[in-house]
């Protein structure tokens, strides 16, 4: 038992190293929900007005946040089908020249082809092309019963003018491990 | 007609829809999980608002932040407006953005490139 205690303690300064030199200012992993949303959303935007981030990546990091993590309350899929609790991983890091908002939840494997599929187009194109698949989209897109618009991806990757970086680790022949990681300059 | 008042929280906006004063405006933040719920009885107060306008509406949208869900929304309500020109009434849109935020002025250029409604940008400080 003891034993066991002293392995936590070890655990828990080892995250905290790793979370320093990494520059992580937030993990979470579990439920994703609107309340959950709206915590750390404040909590970051209140480190960044501290950290005297400029207006414009603020409110960038902000967007992005609230898109990645709606994307998972809205989309995320269960380990099992007995599950319907929507749960992801969430992390921030800040390094010298840019934030990195990473979340990864757990996507069907018959879902990967599309979603992919997405992605690729997205990463495709420039600024305009961006902005011209966002006008199509939004005036084809209806609000889903999720209350999505389909267009969470399109404005992370027109917000941030980064590529969006991203992978599936296949779980077993049912699911897999989506991660993505949106890039925001600090100017 | 019935005045909607509804007064902001941290992921709702501001909504202040006034025929008889000619106040119609969306301010504030917009991220609600749910956005159908919210709008709802917006988006029925301007179709009824459609049916007897006044000869010119001045929307002022001032808004901080929006998720894309509500954007999809913000086209529904221009739409509407849309609607209302083309039925012969003057209406301006008032898209208000923060001088840091180039993203917002951005999102009023593509609506205006969507809807045949006049948008007059406004910049603000703080």
């Amino acid at each position: 038992m003891e034993k066991e205690k002293q392995g936590f303690l070890e655990f828990a300064y080892q995250l905290y190293k790793t979370m320093k030199t990494n520059e992580i200012n937030l993990v979470y992993e579990g439920e994703v929900t609107q309340e959950i949303t709206k915590t750390f959303t404040s909590l970051t935007e209140k480190s960044l007005s501290k950290n005297a981030e400029s207006n414009t990546v603020q409110k960038k990091v902000f967007n992005v946040m609230v898109e990645c993590l709606q994307n998972i309350s809205k989309h995320a899929d269960s380990l099992s089908d007995e599950e319907n609790e929507r749960r992801g991983i969430v992390m921030v890091s800040r390094g010298d020249d840019s934030y990195n908002i990473i979340t990864g939840n757990i996507i069907k494997n018959e879902r990967v082809p599309g979603l992919k599929e997405s992605l690729e187009h997205i990463n495709s194109l420039d600024k305009a092309g961006l902005s011209t698949l966002f006008k199509q989209q939004i005036k084809e897109s209806t609000i889903s019963d999720k209350g999505g618009a389909g267009l969470g991806l399109i404005d992370i990757a027109k917000k941030t003018g980064s590529k969006l970086s991203y992978q599936f680790k296949e779980l077993n022949d049912q699911v897999s491990f989506f991660i993505l990681t949106s890039t925001i300059k600090r100017n | 007609m019935e005045v909607i008042n509804i007064k902001g929280t941290d992921d709702t906006p501001n909504v202040i829809l006034d025929k008889a004063s000619g106040q119609f405006e969306i301010s504030g933040r917009s991220l609600p999980e749910d956005v159908n719920m919210f709008f709802e009885k917006i988006l029925d107060w301007i179709d009824e608002y459609a049916q007897d306008p006044n000869d010119r509406t001045e929307f002022n949208f001032k808004l901080e932040y929006f998720n894309t869900a509500s954007s999809k929304v913000i086209l529904d309500i221009l739409l509407k407006f849309e609607e209302i020109v083309e039925n012969g009434k003057e209406v301006v849109i008032k898209w208000h953005y923060h001088e840091d935020e180039e993203d917002m002025l951005e999102a009023g250029e593509e609506y205006s490139d969507i809807v045949e409604i006049p948008f007059d940008y406004i910049v603000y400080n703080d």
